[in-house]
């Protein structure tokens, strides 16, 4: 019996579409004394369960508006479920938007440093890795040059160093990776094989049924915010595949 | 309690990195670097001493009294308004990946508190000239000191948790802040101003003013005043507390308002 990994236990998630957004104090009062603070509840996510054993790959389906990505925002700890409860085990790294949280003023090597921190590595970690995302990030010759003026690619590329350097034990893929060029590709590529080779459990969002057909041997199928359909790949996707052709 | 301190402890270096973002930022690509630390406050002393020199009280080494009340005032206004900022500016961040978000706030006070602390050699220089030497009261200078450091991060808990659901916060700020300067006797005598006014309790009850009353005594060789240093002490306290439990209650909503 191979041990669980992650655990998501009827998770609901509630946001409040207030019709105008109200973010200044002076709108604030004159909503609030007119009676205008109408908030329209919305449920992104409602009773969510499911559970993932190590190794497993799990592909999220859905039309846009499902609530996959909340979903993945409630699992990587950003979003607090409104219900429910989530419990993971080990190391998560999301691979989402390559490269947000770099100071552009910092130059590449400080960022290492920086990014590193805020995925929770130790300075011990990142000292001894240094080296290693360097070279895979082939950034050697721009490693103090201030990021604002990297490309985008330059970018995520280093990017997907840092967050890739450490084994984790859940990976969040958001639609498919394309960082930098071709041949960037097949390495990211060939780096993210070689974690499911090791037996990381994946989520992956795409729309593109073949591509999660490929990397995946589990699915759910979300629909406004609800499971429709779950279990293994095959099920799923010929549930998606009625949905989408009806 | 213990879940609080053990994920501290994995984000520590986290704060650390921040912090020192912080200061090297602000003066990169400035020529005088970190000097300007030093340079700031020793040319806004000579500005208000030349402006202010007029109403000099019966106060000696009218510019040791001037810069003691400035630093303090600076190093609560800048760190309370970086607070206010703090989790918008990290807002792209806070999106993707969890990081406890009290460290935004928390490392924009300490920076602040760094750069503060360096800029105390001023102050040091400037007794030096003035032949204000150091007396045993001196040590109780560390009361005032750690006193505002509690005090800024309180109120910067505060105001970085509402200036997320209102973002004109930060205008009414400056302006509090600007109220607080006029009311803690930076760079006037309130003995000789108001003595006897009946606005007299603006300044006893500025928890500001007390803080910086007690470390000008520190400095100025007096024993320190006990209601002041209670009543600052008071205001820190609950001030951090009250600051806790709002940006607790508030820090899951901060990701849809930002």
């Amino acid at each position: 019996m191979s041990k669980t990994v992650l655990k998501v236990e009827d998770v609901s998630m509630r946001f409040n579409l207030s019709s105008e957004k109200v973010d200044d104090l002076k709108d604030y009062v004159i909503k609030l004394i007119k009676r205008e603070l109408n908030f329209q509840e919305f449920w992104a996510l409602q009773n969510v369960s499911f559970e993932l054993q190590k190794g497993d790959r799990l592909g999220i389906l859905g039309f846009n508006g499902a609530g996959k990505s909340t979903l993945l925002k409630v699992i990587a700890g950003v979003l607090k479920p409104t219900q429910g409860k989530v419990t993971t085990q080990g190391k998560i790294v999301p691979l989402l938007e390559l490269g947000a949280g770099f100071d552009k003023q910092y130059t590449g090597a400080e960022n290492i440093y920086l990014y590193g921190a805020m995925l929770g590595y130790s300075k011990e970690f990142i000292n001894e890795k240094y080296d290693e995302i360097v070279e895979f990030s082939e950034l050697k010759d721009f490693i103090d040059v201030p990021v604002k003026n990297y490309s985008s690619g330059m970018r995520s590329r280093l990017g997907f160093s840092i967050a890739t350097v450490v084994e984790p034990e859940i990976l969040i893929l958001d639609e498919v990776l394309s960082v930098g060029d071709e041949k960037f590709k097949k390495k990211s590529e060939a780096k993210i094989k070689s974690m499911f080779d090791k037996g990381v459990t994946v989520l992956f969002v795409s729309h593109n049924l073949k591509q999660v057909q490929d990397l995946c041997n589990k699915a759910i199928l979300l629909e406004k915010g609800k499971i429709i359909s779950q279990g293994s790949i095959e099920e799923v996707s010929e549930a998606y595949g009625e949905k989408l052709n009806r | 309690m213990n879940r609080v301190i053990k994920n501290f402890m994995k984000y520590r270096f986290l704060l650390v990195e921040l912090v020192k973002k912080d200061i090297k930022l602000k003066y990169r690509k400035s020529v005088l670097g970190i000097l300007w630390t030093l340079l700031e406050p020793i040319l806004t002393t000579i500005v208000l001493y030349v402006v202010f020199s007029q109403l000099k009280s019966n106060e000696d080494n009218f510019a040791v009294y001037i810069l003691t009340g400035r630093l303090l005032y600076t190093f609560f206004a800048n760190s309370t308004k970086a607070c206010v900022k703090s989790i918008r500016t990290n807002g792209s961040m806070i999106k993707k990946v969890y990081v406890p978000k009290y460290i935004y706030p928390l490392s924009s006070v300490l920076s602040n508190y760094i750069t503060f602390l360096i800029s105390l050699i001023v102050l040091v220089g400037t007794c030096a000239i003035f032949r204000l030497w150091p007396t045993k009261y001196i040590l109780a200078s560390i009361f005032p000191l750690v006193i505002i450091l509690i005090m800024s991060f309180g109120f910067g808990l505060l105001l970085a948790a509402y200036a997320v659901f209102f973002r004109d916060l930060e205008y009414l700020w400056s302006v509090v802040l600007m109220m607080i300067m006029y009311a803690s006797a930076i760079f006037y005598d309130v003995d000789k101003l108001i003595k006897g006014s009946k606005n007299a309790w603006v300044f006893r009850y500025n928890p500001l003013y007390a803080v910086i009353v007690n470390f000008r005594d520190a400095v100025y060789g007096r024993p320190i005043e006990k209601f002041y240093l209670a009543y600052s002490f008071l205001v820190a306290i609950v001030s951090l507390v009250l600051g806790i439990y709002v940006f607790y209650k508030k820090q899951d909503e901060f990701i849809l308002n930002i």
